[in-house]
């Protein structure tokens, strides 16, 4: 009798607990430059429907790789895909792959000089200079020149970059490769890259990491974690010749321009952008989607979800440190989520 | 009487025909009895399967390499360029930062590893050795990642502001304590892979010299030894074991990831400073794989845990050569 009572109240809890799992559950991965917003994000989707959506911050090209093997739902890049990787997703998946810019993000270059402070003055050509080696003291007179008065201590300069392949080093040497020939020709723009110079580190917060830990480090990093770390970062000279803090206004600055000539298929990217205010090194960060989606329940909680994302979810941005979505662009993702469909239906 | 004759034949029919099916079956079970028979080749079994196991990774992982091996063939082993943006890949620095890496932590972990072994097993009394024993073995458990932690934070540090600038004052013209100090690179990542090979080869080496027979030590004091002398005819018997114990961790070492990772710079070049950076086989494979997304590429990072894969069996079959080489060399001289 004991054990009828027993086996009964196991298959009840059994059955509520599978009930549970009725719930959309959806899975992402990629980019570590968009993972503290995601995680707000998902924490306050999952409070306000109920969905729960799991994140693996494993950077850009981990995203790619996994969206394209079909792991995961959707992929999380900074760096738009190639044609080659397009055309590998097309073949692998049957169908073609959507960029949505999500979020706007700053690349801040940080650094440790506890006697100079904050807001060092750099411009591209001495930032590529640092990384391709050729520029190794803090006190080099090109760095004189372009911060008098500073005390610039003569130490050596160590280089901190990603040991990984990240869409920040896409945003990075992106800039670099529009503001230095040398550089684009020896090293090139990528999400992995063969370092001339320097330390890698795994993910943002390893660089950040070596950064903290190393008086005379430099490297480049997301803003929220600069100044979640409290790290002093670099004041930069934009393409119009103002020298340019990192905020979300400045970033805002740089997508505005580039609004109004967004590719159709919203692939566009912004460093070393026009705009007297606009801050040289930031970039658009995609969530990339198959076009058809064949599980109807997955895509109907995507495409709700993006949807809030790309328009409730932006006053989310400024509070971390990114900068929101200009309106325009948020217009154009609208039209592109439209465009989901599962199984050649249309997503209501 | 009829009856009883026809009721025997028929029962002498029955053992004659059950007689010559058990005899066949009895030959086919190698004159064992069934379970036995079952039991050895079951486990047979299983020990070929682990054969084919590691023959079958083998396998799987040069039939996915086989677009690098064919574009580099033998450069990918002595060439010094690892490029993925261009698409050029060469393993030689990754190689070198492997085996200098372990080497070294070998090197500060064996004497310190058999300096505990021998004392827990033949000077520390009772009450001391098995706390200790207990603690060196607790060294053995602590996740890898844990030591890549307390290596950025604690070890990074120390060995940056005192390590590094001892070693360059005391010896300024040494070319392996050149260039600025740091604290990440080569020896950073040595000391910390000696620090978790310690533990396996201070607890194996004691197990093996505690296993040496006791009659050996008495019949050392009997002729007249003292206490280092009889240590040393103990070690001398535990040789080949110990040898063994020393592959084990240079096993270890050479397959250690994501400590090395965190403290080692990440940068693929030879170099003779300890001061500088340097990468290790399973640092690539860790870092890049996921983000490895063109072919070639992948491929290429397939190719490197190959030649790791080859080089810890090539570290074993050493190892046993060793191991059996001195065994043969202690049976001819039981002296």
């Amino acid at each position: 009798m004991k054990f009828k009572i027993l086996s009964i109240a196991i298959m009840i809890a059994a059955a509520f607990s599978m009930s549970s799992f009725a719930q959309t559950r959806l899975t992402g991965a990629g980019s570590t430059f968009d993972y503290p917003i995601f995680s707000k994000w998902f924490d306050t989707y999952n409070k306000m429907t109920g969905t729960q959506i799991n994140y693996a911050s494993i950077g850009s090209g981990g995203g790619i790789q996994q969206l394209t093997a079909g792991t995961v739902d959707f992929g999380a890049s900074d760096a738009p895909l190639t044609e080659e990787q397009m055309n590998t997703f097309k073949n692998k998946r049957g169908t073609d792959v959507i960029h949505l810019p999500i979020i706007m993000g700053g690349v801040a270059i940080t650094y440790n000089l506890p006697s100079v402070g904050q807001g060092i003055k750099l411009d591209g050509e001495a930032l590529a200079d640092i990384y391709l080696g050729k520029i190794t003291k803090w006190n080099d007179p090109r760095l004189e020149k372009l911060n008098p008065g500073r005390n610039l201590p003569n130490k050596s300069i160590l280089v901190a970059h990603r040991s990984e392949g990240s869409g920040t080093t896409f945003i990075f040497t992106s800039y670099l490769s529009k503001v230095s020939p040398e550089w684009a020709k020896k090293v090139g723009n990528s999400i992995s890259v063969n370092w001339p110079v320097g330390l890698g580190a795994k993910g943002t917060e390893g660089v950040a990491g070596i950064i903290a830990q190393t008086e005379g480090a430099i490297g480049y990093i997301e803003l929220a974690y600069a100044k979640q770390n409290n790290l002093p970062y670099c004041v930069m000279k934009n393409k119009t010749g103002n020298f340019i803090e990192v905020n979300f206004n400045t970033v805002s600055e740089a997508a505005a321009g580039a609004s109004k000539h967004m590719p159709s298929d919203l692939r566009a990217v912004i460093t070393n952008a026009d705009g007297k205010d606009s801050y040289p090194i930031c970039g658009f960060s995609w969530i990339v989607v198959p076009k058809d989606i064949k599980d109807y329940s997955h895509a109907e909680a995507l495409v709700k979800f993006l949807k809030w994302a790309v328009t409730k979810g932006q006053a989310d941005a400024t509070s971390l440190y990114y900068a929101p979505l200009p309106k325009p662009v948020q217009k154009l993702d609208l039209e592109k989520i439209a465009m989901i469909t599962s199984n050649g239906k249309k997503i209501k | 009487m009829n009856e009883n004759a026809e009721l025997t034949k028929e029962y002498f029919e029955k053992r004659k025909r059950s007689t010559k099916t058990s005899t066949f079956i009895k030959k086919l079970l190698g004159n064992k009895n069934p379970g036995d028979f079952i039991f050895e080749r079951l486990t047979l079994l299983f020990a070929v399967l682990v054969f084919l196991l590691v023959l079958f990774m083998a396998w799987e992982m040069y039939s996915h390499s086989i677009l690098s091996i064919k574009k580099f063939g033998f450069h990918f082993l002595v060439t010094s360029v690892w490029d993925p943006f261009n698409e050029v890949f060469g393993a030689l620095p990754i190689i070198y930062g492997t085996i200098v890496s372990s080497v070294l932590g070998l090197l500060i972990a064996v004497p310190l590893g058999i300096g505990v072994a021998v004392f827990l097993s033949e000077i520390a009394p009772g009450w001391l050795e098995k706390p200790l024993s207990f603690l060196t073995e607790l060294l053995a458990g602590v996740p890898s990642v844990i030591y890549g932690l307390w290596g950025i934070f604690v070890l990074v540090p120390w060995v940056r502001d005192s390590v590094e600038p001892f070693l360059q004052n005391s010896f300024p013209n040494s070319p392996f304590f050149q260039g600025a100090a740091y604290g990440f690179g080569m020896l950073a990542a040595a000391i910390i892979l000696s620090i978790m090979v310690l533990p396996i080869i201070s607890s194996i080496s004691r197990d093996i010299l505690k296993s040496v027979p006791n009659t050996q030590r008495e019949a050392a004091y009997a002729l007249g030894a003292t206490k280092w002398e009889v240590t040393k005819i103990v070690i001398g018997n535990a040789k080949s074991g110990l040898l063994g114990a020393i592959m084990l961790g240079l096993g270890r070492a050479i397959g250690e990831t994501m400590a090395v990772t965190m403290v080692i710079g990440n940068r693929p070049q030879i170099s003779a400073s300890l001061f500088d950076p340097s990468y290790t086989m399973a640092s690539v494979l860790a870092n890049e794989f996921t983000e490895a997304t063109s072919d070639l590429y992948l491929n290429a990072l397939i190719e490197l845990a190959l030649v790791l894969f080859i080089i810890t069996i090539l570290i074993n079959i050493l190892a046993r050569l060793l191991v059996w080489s001195t065994e043969r060399k202690w049976k001819s001289n039981p002296a």
